[in-house]
This record gives structure tokens, sequence and C-alpha cells, in this order.
């Protein structure tokens, strides 16, 4: 089974896209978490921000991230004719 | 075809909600007749155990690929259920609204662990394991690392990750039986065990798929309408997620207050003194050590913690790491930190959610399955610290500063369990807050009765979280009993077994480890559990790297493989035990808890390490590796 050069670049791509995606989800989780107690006083919502955030706002984002990922991928496998039983 | 299947599937569980809420809305107009506490208690429990129990006999099965994977037709929405309803355990359920009760902040590391580890199972591991398409986590291992060692090694390290967890399970369910039926504790666990058993033995994960779609759409719905209702009452919008920022503002002022409180500021200080004159006897019994001087020790050390602990002020709900000094500070934000990295891989390295994404037809559909997954995971985990702070401001503003002789009977039926305890130290008949003791784990169950809901909500609430325990202990058992019928029996010991023996075995398996954790269980053991976190640890330095590297580095080999999962595990056991057992000084004052940090890297840096001085993998090894990585490749 030889891997064509449109392989490599379907699997380039899957990895620039994970990676992107993995360092929102590093920023949003512990970013924000070492600097909690510096952001404490700003207000969102009636809330404090890093409360927020560990509460509500990391949720949501995880949510978006894991959608954008099976979005993109599955449309990515049409694009590059690799999707299962198209061989 | 799968069109019309999950058409069909829509059409059933649509029919089967809404009965389910005519079910609930029946049972209230009976409580507004007068129907007993204790009849509406058990209709619940009985009724949902028997439905469960009907969908089991309807999926029972005896084909191979319907027992281990629901014969890979679960359409993702479903599946998403499924995983919802496999993942949150009595841990979610019951403990975590009541863990950000007594936490605050710093409770909120279990909130986002175990919703952001699904990015890591979304990104680096559901579609390539789809792609694999076997049937278990050893499976993988075996075929990517070759022989039965690596195998050995996964089904270890799937039997103690999973065992611990099931029992936690099964003394939820024990807690919970016990309650609401009235009966003992023991019993409560074999009457639960009973419920278990009839999906997972029938039907196998066929039946458990099923079961737990329709367990998710009781939990969820029980989950929310209490935080919904109290809402209502208390900000009249119905949307506590919203709103409840506002509420946390009142909580504050109320902490506030306390604080200042005279009457609080008196009891605060006859804990201070208690935990003084407790000191006191320590030192005396320490000089001169009579007859069980080591018991009598542990136990006034104990006593004198809580007096301790009582005589603290109380520092804010939504501070994120209080302490005295910055250094305390610093360190427990080090253990948030190292704590939310353990759940998070340990949730994308536990077998029993991997394997659930073996069940979807396609690798398309795994990936969606896992958006449905987190977002049904999301659900609760968004709400609970609404719950958190809703049951806060109840308790702060209703209950305490009451008389103590006219306390409200929940106070008393959660003492009886030993989970609610109050003791008026200063003698002035009036509730202080030092003076309660609330564990954790009653919050969920007892805040309809707090906030002076109907009955029928506590009913509610009691079979959501038994829905909750029921279906994580169903797949953490079909998980451990594949482990041993499919890894270990037919592919190690015997490769000729016929497809009948291969599930009576699987099946008496089953059997047998539910029995042996129902038993554990009943023994309720005090670290259970501290010890369902460790499971998260365990699993994430035995599983995570070799799975991960095992997809994205093809270079990585079987002896780096074998080497990396030994260390990881082998150094996660050794941290933990040390110092949770054995009294070792922790390492930059991280708790036993999230002994992975530790383990996680030292199983990655010894897989590249140890690759790398041994020779590459063969030819068919790097084909495994290129079709796990395009759908379209056969391996």
């Amino acid at each position: 089974m030889q891997l064509t050069d449109r392989h490599r670049e379907y699997w380039r791509r899957n990895l620039r896209l994970t990676g992107g995606l993995l360092a929102i989800w590093f920023a949003v989780t512990f970013l924000v978490v070492w600097f909690a107690r510096d952001l404490a006083d700003i207000r969102f919502l009636d809330f404090p921000l890093p409360f927020w955030v560990g509460a509500q706002g990391a949720l949501i984002v995880y949510v978006l991230l894991i959608r954008r990922y099976a979005k993109r991928m599955n449309e990515l496998d049409t694009e590059y004719g690799v999707s299962e039983g198209s061989r | 075809m799968p069109r019309a299947f999950a058409f069909r599937l829509k059409k059933y569980y649509s029919f089967y909600t809404g009965g389910f809420v005519m079910f609930v809305l029946a049972l209230a107009v009976a409580e507004y007749m007068g129907m007993p506490d204790q009849w509406i208690g058990w209709t619940f429990m009985a009724a949902t155990v028997a439905l469960y129990a009907g969908i089991g006999i309807m999926s029972r099965t005896a084909d191979v690929a319907e027992f281990y994977v629901a014969g890979r037709r679960v359409p993702a929405i479903f599946n998403g259920m499924a995983t919802g309803a496999d993942w949150m355990s009595a841990a979610s359920f019951i403990g975590m609204a009541g863990t950000l009760y007594a936490k605050g902040y710093d409770g909120l590391a279990f909130v986002m662990g175990w919703t952001g580890g699904y990015v890591l199972v979304a990104l680096l591991l559901a579609p390539y394991l789809r792609k694999f398409g076997q049937f278990t986590i050893p499976d993988f291992m075996a075929a990517r690392y070759g022989g039965h060692s690596a195998r050995s090694i996964a089904v270890l390290g799937t039997i103690l990750a999973s065992f611990t967890y099931v029992t936690a399970q099964i003394y939820g369910v024990g807690i919970i039986t016990s309650r609401f039926l009235g009966i003992s504790f023991e019993v409560g666990v074999f009457v639960g065990l009973g419920g278990i058993l009839v999906c997972s033995f029938l039907g196998g994960m066929r039946a458990v798929t099923w079961t737990q779609v329709a367990q998710y759409i009781i939990l969820i719905i029980a989950y929310l309408i209490p935080v919904v209702y109290m809402s209502y009452q208390v900000t009249s919008v119905p949307v506590p997620q919203l709103v409840y920022g506002a509420v946390l503002e009142k909580v504050t002022e109320r902490e506030d207050a306390i604080m200042a409180d005279p009457a609080q500021v008196a009891a605060r200080e006859a804990y201070a003194a208690r935990a003084e004159s407790l000191s006191r006897r320590i030192a005396e019994v320490a000089a001169a050590p009579g007859p069980n001087a080591a018991a009598s020790l542990a136990q006034l050390t104990r006593e004198r913690d809580v007096a301790v602990a009582k005589a603290q002020p109380i520092s804010h709900h939504a501070e994120p790491f209080p302490g005295h000094t910055e250094a305390e500070r610093d360190t427990a934000r080090l253990n948030f930190i190292a704590l939310t990295f353990c759940l998070m891989v340990g949730t994308a390295s536990l077998p029993h959610v991997l394997i659930r994404f073996y069940t979807t037809p396609s690798v398309r559909e795994a990936r969606e399955s896992v958006f449905w997954s987190v977002f049904f995971i999301f659900l609760l985990y968004f709400t609970a610290p609404a719950y958190a702070v809703f049951a806060k401001y109840e308790v702060y503003t209703n209950l305490i500063g009451t008389s103590i002789v006219e306390l409200p009977g929940w106070v008393a039926s959660w003492s009886k369990l030993g989970l609610v305890a109050v003791e008026d130290i200063n003698h002035d008949g009036i509730l202080q807050l030092a003076e309660l003791t609330l564990n954790p784990d009653v919050i969920v169950l007892a805040t309809p009765e707090i906030a002076g809901l109907p009955y029928v909500v506590a009913g509610l609430v009691a079979a959501g979280g038994l829905a909750a325990a029921l279906s994580t202990a169903d797949g953490l058992l079909l998980t451990i009993a594949n482990a041993l019928s499919h890894d270990v029996y037919y592919q190690m010991i015997d490769r000729q077994a016929s497809t009948t023996r291969r599930l009576a075995v699987s099946k008496g398996l089953l059997l047998l480890v539910a029995l042996i954790a129902a038993y554990v269980a009943s023994l309720k053991p005090d670290t259970i559990l501290s010890m369902v976190a460790w499971a998260f640890s365990i699993a994430a330095a035995c599983f995570f790297p070799a799975l991960v590297l095992g997809i994205f580095w093809q270079r990585a080999t079987k002896q780096g493989a074998i080497a990396g999962m030994l260390v990881g595990l082998g150094l996660t056991l050794f941290y933990l035990v040390g110092v949770k057992y054995y009294g070792m000084t922790p390492w930059f004052g991280i708790t036993d808890v999230s002994a992975g940090i530790f383990g996680i890297p030292a199983g990655f840096l010894t897989i590249w390490l140890v690759s790398l001085v041994t020779p590459e993998p063969d030819r068919a090894t790097r084909e495994l590796v290129e079709s796990v990585r395009y759908p379209s490749l056969k391996a």
C-alpha cells in the first residue's frame, strides 16, 4: 500500500487542525487557571471572570472545539477522497 | 436502512420521554392527593428498574459482535447519550455539585477535567480507534505493539482502573436505595446489583447501550428539574445557568454576614477551644502510651482535625485557591492544575469510555458521536456549579440561624445515615454554620427537600442518581468482563473457543466480578471515593502515552510501549500508595489523587527513549498505523 502526496497532505492538514484546536484547549484551561487570582476582579455576567470560565466558559469552548474538529475532518475526508468506502 | 433504524429509534425514545414525563406528573398529582412519601420512593425505584430490565430482556443477544460492540450500528446521537450515561457516574450526579458546594472555585477542577478530557478523546483517539475497529483497548495494544505482553499489561490496567470505579458505583446505589426505600445499606447494595446485572448479563453491549440511552434521559431530567425549580423560586427566571451569578453575589453577602455575626464567631471559637483541648489530650496520650494508644491517637487526631476545620473562617465561594500564605495558595493552584490535567487525560484513557466509540457505524459517525457525547455531558456539568450555588443559598439563608429544635425533617432522615450532623456547641439553641456537618454526597439528593420542593422531585432525583450509578456500573462491568473473556480467555488461552463458549465465559465472569464488587462495596471502605480519582491517574499513565504515540508516531516500538506502560503505571502506583499510606513526602506538594502528573510524562519519555534504541517496527505495523490514519485504507 503506497501513500500518495495527497495522503501526506491530508495528514499534515489533520495535524495542523489538531494542534491548533489543542492550543485553544490549553489556553482556555491552564492559562486561565494559572492567572485566576489576577483575573478575579474582572466581572463578567455578574460573575468573577475566572469562576465563570471554569464553570461555564471553558465547557462551551470544549463543545465548540469538538464540533469544529468533527465538521472539518469530515469535510477533509471528502475533499481528499479518503472517506470510508470511497475506494 | 440505517436511516430507517435511526428514525425508528428517535420515535421510540420520544415516546419514552413523553411517557416518563407523564409518569412523573401522575405521581405529582398522587402526592397532592395524599400518597405517602415512602410509596413515591418505591414507585420511582420499581418503575425505573423494571424499565431497564425490560429493555435488557428485549435486547438479549447471543451474537459476538452484538454482545461486545452492539453490532456497530449505534447512530452518533444515541451513542452520544449512551456515552453520557456511561460516563456520568454516581460521582458526577451525586458527588460533583456537593464537591463544588464544599470547595467553591477549587471544585471546578472536576468540571473542567471531566469535560475537557473529551477534547483529547475527540482529537487524538476516537476516530482512530473506530477505524481500527476491534473489540477492546487491549486489542489495539496487541495489534499495534505485537504479542501478549502489551495485551497483558493493558488488561491489568483495565482491571485496576475499572474495578475501583465500579465498586464506587455500587456504593452509590447502596446509599440511594437505603435512603429512599428504607432498607439497610447492605441489602440495598445487592438490590442494586440485580438492576445492574439484568442488562449487561443478558444482552452485553447491545442491552447496555439501549438502556443507557433510557437512563441518560431520566438522569438529565432529574438533574435539571430541581435547579430550574429553585432558580424560578429565587430569581423568577427558569434558566439557572444564566442567572446564578446574581445568586452567587447574594451568597457572598451571606458569607460576609456569617463571618461577622457574633454568634457565628462564638461557635467557631468554641470549636477552636475544643481543638486545643484535643491537642493537649493527644500530647498526653503520646507521652504516656497505654494499651490501644495507636487507635485512640488516630481517633483523637481525626476529631481534632474536624474541630480545627470548623474553627476556620469560611472563604468566599468564588475565590480561587484560598490560603493563608502565598506559598499555600501557589500549592493549591499547582494541585488544581495537576488534578485537572490528570482527570482530562484519564477521561481520554478510561477503557469503558473508549470502547463506546467502537460501536458507531463509521469513522465519520465516531467523530460526530464524540461531539454528541460531550454535548450531553455538558448539559449536566454546565448546571452543576449552579446547583451548588443555589443549594448554598438555601442553606445559608433558610437553614443557618434557625432554631435547632425546629429543624426540618430531612436533617433527621439524613442524620440516620450519618451524612448530616448537627451539634449545638455554644448551647444557644440556634444553628450556626460551624455546627452543621453536611457530607458533600447529600447535597444533590437532599436539595429538593432543603428547598422545600414536593417530594416527587426528591424521588425523581433519587431515580436519576440511580440511573447514573447503574449505567456507569453496567459499562464498567462489561469492560472488565470483556477484558477477561475476550483478551485473556479467547486471545491468550483458547483461540479455538466457539462463540457460545466465549459468551458463556463472558457472562460467568460478569457475574463473578459483580459479586466481588458488591461485596467490597458492602464493607463501606472509607477511601472509596478517593479511589475513584485514582482510577483516572492509573488509566491515564498506563494507556494514554502508548495509545497516542501508537497512532501519531510510527517509530514507537513494542519494547518502548511495554516499558512506557510499566514505568507510567509503576510510578503512579508508587506515588499514590507511598503518599497515601506510607507518609512519603509529596513532591512539589502534589496530592496522591494527582499521581498521574508524574506517571504520564514518564510514560511518554520512556516510550520515546526506548523506541529510539530498539529496532524499527516491521512493515505490517507501519501499515496498521497508516490504515488507522486514513478512513479509506484497508488494514
